[in-house]
């Protein structure tokens, strides 16, 4: 069934994006003032959007283990944030090629990349320290605490284009006040976001997968040593 | 009942530390060096030095708490002392507050003895008026990384790579308190308004100080 269900989605997101990717590159024309390059932001914004979500779904997670004590919530949690973390990678990159053509910089100290970065830090280091413990309940427990104090900074750099003049665009989005962006312009976003969502399901799927043939090699490994 | 079983984890870790004056000596060795080291990646006299005087006094700063704050609950491991305080009819709460209590001492108390060096080597212009404001940045500022740091020292102590942590987990989460104490302190020492860096500092104090209190217990016992 998980297989049919994986299958199922891919099919979905990989049309979904290849008649994107058409609008995107053939439908739309070239923004006024950005030109060509203007369109990372279909693949900018909802990289980080999935990043930045994947990050608090997985505070909720690690909440939900920590009143459960139940080892599987504490396995999802740590499959979304790594696929999370691929997400914001991608949106740091795809963010520093645009600031290399429109800024002139591959980067710029300023309040919302400097934030961002720092959640990036942050999980990733939530994922070293699972690597450090080998106790499951143990690693459930630390993870899911680094997991709820790295989530308040992940709210400070959703929020920071509104709290500070940052470098970084101000929110351009329509659900955000920005409201920037012609409706046949930014429509595309939503369908890319959607189809990453796609991808980003069969990934943590996936993941889950791996975790729980990872326990129970753990459990079976116990066992021989037990005998 | 709280305040007393603070008070008491907070006199025994100070006065553990007076007796030894282990972590002390070494942070202000430490400091004392890393502000004779940063004279030579500069020149100390320039102007240009004021302009970024904070960043190098809280990198400083930073560096020497590391100091202090991971060997908070790592040297409570000698002697199983962990555990019997775990055992203890003292809460974790309680546990946690008054060790951060006491490296925040410590801590402010290293920081008020290497200032002088600092204003003495790079020249720093001082009045009188700066003191209290300094004061109040560098308790606001210390407190932050006070309580990330020994958070996390009681979450690493048994680990394995618990070097590897400190870069990767807790430089990163004190970097908003940081950057925020950074700015304020440039601003107070070139004479500016001190701006929106106090809000966020006691911001940042509340919120993770609220988030550390609820979850040493969940880090310590489980």
């Amino acid at each position: 069934m998980r297989e049919k269900i994986i299958i199922g989605l891919a099919v979905f997101a990989g049309a979904l994006l290849a008649w994107n990717m058409n609008t995107i590159f053939n439908g739309l024309p070239d923004e006024l003032n950005q030109g060509a390059i203007y369109r990372i932001i279909y693949f900018h914004v909802p990289a980080n959007i999935l990043g930045m979500t994947g990050f608090g779904l997985g505070m909720i997670l690690s909440i939900g283990y920590l009143v459960t004590k139940d080892l599987r919530y504490d396995a999802l949690a740590a499959s979304v944030t790594e696929v999370s973390l691929v997400f914001a990678s991608i949106g740091l990159a795809t963010g520093s090629i645009w600031a290399r053509i429109i800024w002139g910089v591959w980067w710029a100290w300023d309040v919302r990349l400097t934030s961002w970065l720092v959640c990036w830090l942050i999980f990733g280091g939530y994922l070293m320290l699972r690597r450090a413990v080998d106790e499951p309940n143990q690693r459930a427990r630390f993870a899911a605490v680094v997991s709820i104090l790295g989530s308040v900074n992940a709210y400070i750099s959703y929020k920071s284009i509104e709290w500070w003049n940052t470098q970084h665009p101000q929110p351009v989005l329509s659900i955000r006040n920005g409201g920037g962006m012609a409706a046949g312009m930014e429509a595309p976003i939503w369908w890319n976001l959607l189809a990453l969502a796609c991808f980003s399901t069969i990934l943590v799927m996936v993941r889950m997968r791996q975790e729980s043939v990872a326990r129970e090699i753990d459990t079976l490994r116990r066992m021989a040593h037990a005998q | 009942m709280f305040l007393r079983q603070v008070w008491t984890i907070m006199a025994k870790d100070l006065h553990s530390e007076l007796r030894t004056k282990e972590a002390w000596n070494a942070s202000i060795a430490f400091s004392v060096v890393i502000l004779l080291l940063f004279s030579w990646a500069f020149d100390p006299s320039s102007d240009q030095v004021r302009e970024f005087s904070g960043g190098l006094l809280w990198m400083t700063y930073t560096f020497a708490a590391a100091l202090v704050l991971n060997r908070s609950f790592a040297r409570e491991v000698q002697n199983d002392c962990l555990d019997a305080l775990i055992a203890s009819p003292v809460s974790s709460s309680a546990l946690f507050v008054g060790k951060a209590l006491a490296n925040f001492a410590l801590l402010l108390a290293v920081e008020i003895f290497s200032l002088p060096f600092f204003v003495l080597f790079y020249n720093v212009p001082w009045t009188a008026d700066r003191c209290l404001p300094m004061l109040l940045v560098m308790a606001l500022g210390t407190w932050a990384l006070t309580v990330i740091g020994t958070l996390f020292s009681a979450l690493t102590v048994n680990l394995k790579l618990r070097e590897l942590m400190v870069p990767m987990l807790v430089y990163p989460m004190m970097i908003p308190a940081l950057i925020a104490a950074i700015t304020v302190t440039t601003n107070l020492l070139a004479g500016n308004p001190l701006g929106l860096g106090v809000r966020l500092l006691v911001a940042f104090d509340i919120i993770f100080t609220s988030l550390a209190v609820v979850f040493v217990d969940t880090v310590l016992v489980g």
